[in-house]
């Protein structure tokens, strides 16, 4: 039996334990005694007496998991505006289901026939285009997995006190999907982008029209007009038919619905690049075009607003991303910062996507203060929440990404705590 | 040509005349540093009419190129305000159920800036657009262009940026001077934040 190698203060476990030293475990005396004897008559469930249900054309998740579900945040006095969360303490893996993918909607979801619906490519071009959604079903596709956070997301933690709540409340509006789509530069190519051409002005088919001015560098970098996600077509929250997408970069620059891009030669200036989305600095001057969303991570089991079920070994599990690339390192510490342990990462890490790792931690019923500090391959650092603010000041409200930290208390009830 | 050796000349040929899949196999085609080379499409997309463009394009940028006919007062767009706005944003734009759309100047340096059209806002054009596309929030798209340029009127006025008196049309709602034009910084190109 292979020694349980500890890594951290309270009882981190070195990343490899559940990794491939499973003999490791018996020496953590979990394991259970199995009951003595078979009991002597079979012991058969009703749904292992009779056939099971048929088959069906489009599936449903298990009733008995009907519990999970968005939050959803309505902004007060209207319908359709507002957010809804993603359930991040309950779903495990990268992929986000469509069906718990977050929304941001600045005047409710459309009702598109697809028939009905064109994207408009005009302005500083050579040939005004407008493609369908057929159409663009057969130019070539290509599929990659990318995060989706609102610039929002995690807002209620520049709070002067930790609000309580779980993890989806408080981080939930980041969520990560396989997109397939066009790369946006094709279009651009067919439509002759004119030299004066820097920015595209992007334009929703919603009742918003939500409209912003993207750099068109970006739009030839990594950008996609995606048509698919997880497979099938965009939820309709989601943007369907067709949406903008912009790896990395914050929410509300990848339109839902997209409707018009106009090539211009400097940024519209419209609302929500002006009036909201700008974060504002002590000096009274506000950041513009805040465009990629900062390393972070954050732990999703244990969650704040759950319960500890004793002690003994557990595997803490968390979700790292990056707007600016891969996520190449996390580190946990169960002392509020004073020790840290390297956490396992599962592969294949995709680059500005839910990245999700792991970390063996034997509780010994004390109280603890989880952290989680993730690192990308640009070198860039997980701030402390301590050292994003006195960088930022107070009134900035957008973008914020600093390490979450989770109480364990002897009584087993976690919470989120400023350290 | 003596720059070019004889097959890559013929390779390019043949890209020219459609059949791409040779390209993977060739040197590509020098393309310039900002602008990166794309997977071609079979292109498919349908020229669009100057009408369809005309139509659709509703973005005012700050210079006002786009704004359309039309002028308002502010004794008109109070009425309008009045009756169609008041529900959300509360009376003279003290905000209600949602944003608060006058007064705040002078407080962007507090710990709690209150940001308004007057306070905030750098371009008078992105009233007219926001407004024009997106209010009233029950009913977009139901103001006329000088129900809309009224609307503007009123909203400068309240922020005392525009006199009583003043009307708002193609040519005079660009020449407005925003209190906190000045109020804001470039972030890109930056690094993720």
């Amino acid at each position: 039996m292979r020694r349980v190698q500890v890594v951290a203060g309270n009882g981190l476990l070195h990343r490899r334990l559940f990794l491939k030293e499973s003999a490791g475990l018996a020496g953590l005396a979990l394991l259970r005694a199995t009951p003595a004897a078979a009991a002597q008559s079979q012991d058969v469930p009703a749904y292992m007496k009779a056939p099971g249900q048929g088959m069906r054309p489009y599936g449903e998740r298990s009733p008995y998991e009907s519990a999970v579900q968005r939050l959803v945040v309505p902004v007060t006095g209207t319908t359709g505006s507002g957010s809804s969360r993603t359930p991040l303490e309950h779903i495990e893996g990268i992929i986000t289901p469509s069906s718990l993918h977050f929304e941001r909607h600045h005047s409710g979801v459309p009702d598109i026939p697809p028939a009905d619906h064109r994207l408009l490519i005009h302005g500083l071009v050579d040939r005004p285009l407008t493609f369908d959604l057929a159409a663009l079903s057969r130019y070539p596709l290509v599929s990659r997995v990318h995060f989706v956070e609102c610039s929002g997301n995690s807002t209620a933690l520049y709070a002067a006190e930790p609000l309580q709540a779980t993890a989806g409340s408080l981080h939930g509006m980041v969520s990560c999907s396989e997109w397939t789509g066009v790369p946006l530069g094709t279009l651009l190519a067919e439509a002759g982008v004119k030299p004066a051409g820097r920015w595209l002005l992007a334009e929703g088919a919603d009742a918003a029209a939500m409209s912003r001015s993207i750099p068109l560098e970006k739009a030839l970098d990594d950008a996609l007009i995606a048509i698919y996600q997880n497979g099938e077509r965009l939820r309709p929250e989601n943007g369907y038919p067709m949406r903008l997408l912009l790896p990395g970069w914050e929410g509300n620059t990848n339109v839902k619905w997209l409707r018009r891009l106009k090539v211009v030669a400097e940024p519209v200036m419209t609302k929500d690049e002006t009036s909201k989305y700008t974060d504002s600095l002590p000096t009274g001057k506000a950041l513009q075009f805040t465009f990629p969303m900062g390393v972070k991570s954050v732990i999703t089991s244990p969650s704040g607003g759950s319960t500890m079920q004793g002690r003994g070994l557990y595997q803490i599990s968390g979700l790292a991303w990056s707007g600016a690339g891969r996520i190449r390192r996390v580190d946990v510490s169960a002392d509020g910062g004073a020790t840290w342990g390297q956490a396992a990462i599962e592969g294949p890490v995709h680059a500005k996507a839910l990245t999700r790792f792991r970390m063996a931690w034997r509780w010994d019923g004390g109280p603890v203060v989880l952290a989680s500090r993730a690192a990308d391959d640009t070198g860039a650092v997980q701030p402390t929440r301590r050292a994003l603010i006195a960088e930022r000041g107070t009134p900035f409200r957008y973008h914020y990404h600093a390490i979450q930290s989770w109480s364990v208390a002897a009584s087993g009830e976690v919470r989120n705590v400023y350290v | 040509m003596s720059t070019f050796s004889r097959g890559r000349v013929i390779v390019l040929a043949l890209v020219v005349a459609g059949l791409t899949t040779l390209s993977a196999q060739a040197p590509r085609p020098s393309a310039s540093a900002t602008r990166p080379t794309v997977p071609p499409g079979p292109g498919l997309g349908v020229p669009a009419t100057e009408a369809l463009v005309a139509s659709w394009d509703v973005s005012i940028p700050p210079d006002g190129s786009g704004l359309p006919a039309g002028s308002g007062t502010v004794a008109q767009g109070a009425q309008i305000f009045n009756t169609k706005c008041i529900a959300c944003h509360g009376p003279e734009g003290a905000g209600t159920v949602n944003d608060k759309l006058a007064g705040g100047q002078g407080t962007l340096t507090s710990p709690a800036p209150v940001k308004t059209i007057g306070s905030y806002w750098p371009y008078a054009t992105t009233l007219f657009d926001y407004v024009r596309r997106a209010m009233p929030y029950p009913a977009p798209h139901s103001l006329s262009d000088p129900e809309v340029y009224a609307l503007v009127a009123y909203l400068l006025n309240l922020n005392g940026i525009i006199p009583q008196d003043a009307v708002m049309n193609a040519t005079t709602l660009p020449q407005v001077q925003m209190p906190n034009r000045a109020g804001f910084e470039r972030a890109y190109p930056s690094r993720a934040r």
